[in-house]
């Protein structure tokens, strides 16, 4: 690839049409877990970084959650000067393949963006994976250390919130362990979001890099049971305890509809589906031994990424069991109660779901799952108009009165949303948490009303994005900091 | 880590090992289960603390090989590494001093029975202890239950070994000769449970369960493991496992415990196929 020869012109630059991201054709991506998205090709990243105007007031920095130092990074990209790129993304994100893979761009940089006024932002999201890739391709090298404080810090949950928190600890010097609920780090990116989003190997190199750093992992430790949170800050096992602890457990617990029927064989709620599928390589079964049953009429409730990701799991399940067995094709329905615009999920999510078949019945909910001999036969619903805007803002579904009607579907997949896990609490006293089960903690500090406890991420906020969580790490990182050195 | 240290083979298909796992020993108490892997692509199985060492740091399990996963554990000799180990789970048993317990153990349900009798009888209680198993191979710990009981009462479905009957027999008859019994364990297969359950009914004595439903996680994530009691959903990682067996929807946990019968039937057999040569 050439070096530019001029310096393009405003015009010449917003004349460049926005690079579509490379992705596995729909049809074929369908019978597949690979990864959906390719990646820009180092032609179409360098192109794709001239449409960038070097704003000097970069609005689209504001609107990441992180602050990352976008145009900076954009501008050392399309000069060549790649590890630039590289530090200039990485002095604000731990985790930029990650977050490059799964940032909602649409609603925070890219909708920022002066291009997006005039039509088409610049892909920043791409670009940030394009970088972070390269870098990983590379060998990524841990930054130096300061000298070492002697505080020690234990981070609970390995989630987003809690690797960007442990990371930047770990950058100013203190000592950090982070105790894990599961056999794998990660949080939701391993659990949750699949292969095909968001490859597992990427997130395990963005773990090596934050135990690059010096930070110790400590799996299959659920806090509340194999210590409690008052254990973590006082003693443990006869040693000192930990100076500071920062929660990170993230919103764990599924929701059900309680509807009649719920119990059903063929029932899942998204987490159980996902994490059989993502965590357990239930798709590799046999060859891995967590099974996973998937039928061939699949109901998904809800809409918002976790539906998206549950549906394209089912389908590509399905598919891949009819094209062994020579079977029809599964059919995969997402039922929402509200419209498209109100459709929580990340735009490109929806579009990749519906390339690849999911059918969508909106203004739809469920009011009864059938069963026969035990397992899911059927479900009741009933359609819904939109009312009134509620307290979030968006307009009330309401049903139709008379409406109901029935789905044969023979598997049910409840994507409902997702409360705070209470585990992480027992035993441990002063901690104030709202209705909702949440953490009240400070919004700047991530302070919470327990003495040198911080808590940051959807333990917080309930289900939210990974770069909300890591923003919250982040800064309660900076408070925890300013706390052991006494400021 | 998680070493396995020693292994016993009480029959066929029942095993025990003890691993070393000590801050999980710490905290062990009767009544609560972990969850482990025995390798890397396995599946996360959830194993009942037969017994605890503090001092020593390790823990016992007792297990019966009924799928791969238990089978390929079954392989595994002292020396021999578990891919992973969490716990202690669940709420443990509720001990109290509450006079007269009977304690039901049926087939491999006997292991987690020790603990509870053991911690009951410390508290004060006159524990009566009721074992038993299909056949006399499958019986274990006499001895043990023995020492952690004031009566003991050991029978075989096919009469084998000691006395000819189901658990459910000396349960009924116990219940009919006092009427100080305060209150009955019973842990086994789902369908001994429910019998058990259904014996105590007519006598209004409270009869607690520990429920051996399919789990994922174990840590209240998933809802795999979710039951009805008392016509609620709960889920038996973290709501239980124990529960008041009157009030289970045992048809529903029978149900769902054969969900994936078809896959365990054909991993097991993959498994088979491959460790022919183990000559088991
Ligand atoms: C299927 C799915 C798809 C999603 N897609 C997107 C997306 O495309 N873009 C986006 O921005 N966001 C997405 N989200 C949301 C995003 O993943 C979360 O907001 C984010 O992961 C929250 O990070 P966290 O660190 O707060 O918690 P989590 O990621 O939930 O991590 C918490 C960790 O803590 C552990 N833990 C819990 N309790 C304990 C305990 N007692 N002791 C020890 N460890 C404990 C858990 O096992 C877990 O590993 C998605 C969520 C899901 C479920
Ligand atoms: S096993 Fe997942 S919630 Fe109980």
């Amino acid at each position: 690839m050439s070096e530019p020869i001029k310096e393009l012109t405003t015009k010449e630059r917003m004349a460049i049409p926005r690079h579509e991201m490379p992705r596995q054709e729909a049809m074929e991506r369908r019978k597949n877990f690979f990864e959906v998205a390719l990646g820009y090709s180092a032609e179409q990243a360098r192109e794709e970084a001239e449409r960038c105007l070097q704003c000097k007031k970069p609005t689209c920095i504001e609107g990441c959650p992180v602050e990352v130092r976008i145009p900076e990074f954009i501008l050392a990209l399309r000069s060549g000067d790649m590890p630039g790129a590289v530090q200039a993304l990485k002095s604000k994100n731990n985790l930029p393949a990650i977050c490059g893979r799964v940032c909602p761009q649409e609603t925070q940089c890219e909708i920022n963006c002066v291009l997006a006024k005039k039509g088409k932002p610049v892909a920043i999201g791409r670009l940030e994976r394009y970088v972070a890739d390269w870098e990983l391709g590379q060998g990524v090298i841990p930054p130096e250390l300061p000298p070492p404080t002697g505080k020690k810090v234990a981070v609970v949950g390995a989630g987003p919130a809690g690797l960007t928190c442990a990371a930047d600890l770990a950058r100013m010097g203190h000592q950090v362990t982070i105790f894990e609920a599961l056999h794998a780090p990660g949080g939701v990116l391993m659990y949750g979001i699949p292969e095909f989003r968001l490859p597992k190997k990427i997130v395990l190199a963005e773990v090596n890099y934050v135990k690059s750093l010096g930070v110790e992992l400590r799996l299959n430790a659920v806090i509340g049971k194999l210590f409690t949170l008052d254990e973590l800050l006082d003693e443990l096992l006869n040693e000192q305890g930990y100076d500071a602890v920062f929660l990170g457990t993230g919103a764990g617990l599924p929701m059900f509809m309680n509807i009649p029927g719920e119990n059903y064989n063929g029932v899942y709620s998204a987490n159980e589906f996902l994490t059989r599928v993502n965590l357990m390589k239930g798709y590799l079964f046999p060859e891995w031994d967590t099974p996973v049953k998937v039928g061939k009429k699949v109901a998904v409730v809800g809409a918002g990424n976790v539906a998206m990701d549950a549906a394209r799991c089912a389908l590509r399940l399905g598919t891949i069991r009819a094209l062994e067995e020579g079977s029809e094709l599964p059919e995969v329905h997402i039922v929402y109660r509200r419209s498209r615009a109100e459709m929580p999920a990340r735009a490109e999510e929806v579009e990749n779901a519906q390339e690849e078949g999911v059918i969508f019945d909106l203004l739809t909910n469920p009011v009864e799952i059938y069963g026969k001999d035990g397992w899911v036969s059927g479900m009741r619903c009933i359609r819904m108009e939109l009312g009134e805007p509620d307290a979030s803002g968006r307009r009330q579904p309401v049903p139709i009165p008379g409406s109901e009607f029935d789905m044969d579907v023979d598997t049910v997949i409840m994507a409902l949303g997702t409360r705070p896990n209470p585990m992480v609490f027992t035993a441990s006293g002063g901690l104030e948490r709202t209705k909702h089960g949440t953490v009240v903690a400070d919004e700047i500090t991530g302070r919470t009303t327990k003495a040198r406890v911080w808590a940051g991420g959807d333990i917080v906020t309930g289900a939210a994005t990974v770069i909300s969580a890591m923003g919250a790490g982040k800064r309660a990182a900076a408070d925890i900091d300013r706390f052991l050195r006494g400021e | 880590m998680y070493e396995i240290l020693e292994k016993e083979i009480f029959s066929d298909v029942t095993k025990l090992i003890v691993v070393s796992a000590p801050d999980v020993a710490r905290k062990a108490q009767a009544g609560q289960f972990i969850v482990i892997r025995v390798v890397d692509e396995g599946e996360r199985i959830p194993l009942t603390i037969a017994d605890f060492d503090r001092a020593q740091g390790t823990l016992t399990m007792v297990f019966q090989e009924v799928g791969k996963s238990t089978m390929h554990l079954g392989t595994l000799r002292p020396g021999d590494a578990l891919a992973s180990l969490t716990g202690p789970l669940g709420r443990p048993t509720e001990i109290e001093h509450y006079g007269t317990v009977i304690c039901v153990g049926g087939g491999v349900g006997i292991a987690p029975v020790y603990p509870i009798a053991r911690e009951l009888r410390a508290a004060g209680n006159h524990v009566i202890s009721i074992i038993g198993a299909r056949t006399k191979d499958l019986l274990f710990w006499e001895d043990k239950m023995g020492t952690v009981s004031d009566e003991l009462i050991v029978c075989t479905d096919d009469g084998s070994y000691k006395r000819k009957a189901l658990v459910t027999e000396p349960l009924k008859e116990l219940l009919e000769q006092r009427d100080n019994v305060a209150r009955v364990w019973a842990i086994g297969p789902a369908i001994m449970m429910k019998f058990c359950s259904l014996t105590t009914k007519p006598f209004g004595v409270p009869t607690i369960v520990s429920l051996n439903s399919i789990m994922v996680d174990a840590t209240g994530m998933c809802g795999a493991c979710r039951v009805e009691v008392g016509g609620k959903t709960k889920f038996v990682c973290v709501d239980g496992p124990e529960f008041d067996g009157h009030q289970v929807d045992w048809d529903l946990l029978l149900a769902r415990q054969r969900i994936y019968l078809p896959e365990e039937k054909l991993a097991k057999e993959k498994f088979l196929a491959e460790h022919q040569t183990c000559a088991r």
